[in-house]
């Protein structure tokens, strides 16, 4: 979990620490709005604002769809406050070591077939 | 051996289910193909546990594996963080032992007061089914402990995280109220 936590929260992180972005995320906490819409609210070019919603986005901050000509941006938030999410984590935890206690189970029950077929 | 084999091997794995009870409690589920006596065994005895408790996708290893599962004795698991390498050691104190059908022991290496576990084993015809019970002080602790679970170092990141939107939602809150 870690691991494949660290990748995510750096580039969370990272897309947090320029003072645009959070602009854009604070923007978008009152109300859902275009690529245009940002660019012109934050005095940027278009692909200036391309480039800072994508980063957002790729940490998940932020999710936007297409619907025509205008690209809709919202927060996206990464799924932190997803308990749903969290849940499956720590259901993955408990599977991936159950598997491994299947393994130990599995050579406990042979050693004991073993031994009482031996009588030993 | 042909393809048909390897699939018949596979049906032996069984299904974790997990279930948030209530507020403070999460429910993990699972059943083993092997008696009570066996599963028991390997939660209580350190040259086993240490086989299966560290997930292994999580880098994690364990340092030390000290169990002393007998009711009212102390267990005492050191983990390796996998960034640092620093000792992450996790304790606590068997509330209860029933060979082979019950362990209830406490989560002692928070500042906060931690969860209790529950686990249980039921056998029926050679097979076992564990229900572990982790009942939480508080929903607060659940919601952090669910992130935890045994791999401490991203909780830490999530609570900086989420301090820092807090932070964000107080700021956008402050300019426009």
């Amino acid at each position: 979990m870690v691991q494949y936590m660290e990748p995510v929260l750096d580039a969370t992180f990272a897309a947090l620490s320029d003072p645009t972005r959070r602009g854009v995320l604070e923007q978008l906490g009152r109300a859902d709005a275009s690529i245009t819409t940002l660019a012109e609210k934050f005095h940027m070019t278009l692909t200036g604002m391309k480039k800072h919603v994508g980063v957002l986005e790729q940490a998940g901050l932020v999710t936007t769809e297409k619907v025509g000509r205008v690209r809709t941006c919202r927060l996206g938030l990464c799924g932190l406050d997803n308990e749903a999410e969290w849940i499956e984590r720590y259901r993955q935890l408990w599977a991936e070591r159950f598997d491994e206690l299947d393994k130990i189970v599995k050579e406990l029950k042979q050693k004991e077939k073993t031994h009482g077929q031996k009588k030993r | 051996m042909d393809k048909r084999k390897d699939s018949d091997s596979n049906p032996t794995k069984n299904n974790t289910t997990v279930e948030r009870k209530s507020d403070r409690e999460l429910v993990v589920t699972r059943t083993f193909n092997g008696p009570a006596n066996v599963v028991f065994n390997a939660w209580t005895k350190p040259e086993l546990f240490q086989r299966w408790w560290a997930p292994k996708s999580f880098g994690v290893s364990l340092l030390s594996c000290e169990l002393d599962a007998r009711t009212g004795g102390k267990y005492r698991l050191v983990f390796r963080h996998p960034s640092t390498g620093e000792p992450m050691p996790f304790f606590g104190r068997y509330v209860e032992v029933i060979p082979p059908k019950r362990i209830v022991w406490t989560n002692d290496e928070g500042e906060e007061p931690g969860a209790v576990t529950t686990v249980t084993f039921e056998e029926n015809a050679g097979k076992t089914v564990v229900v572990l019970h982790d009942l939480f002080p508080s929903k607060e602790a659940l919601d952090e402990g669910i992130a935890s679970g045994s791999t401490s170092g991203y909780p830490l990141q999530f609570e900086q995280l989420d301090q820092l939107l807090v932070d964000l939602e107080a700021s956008v809150g402050g300019r426009t109220a």
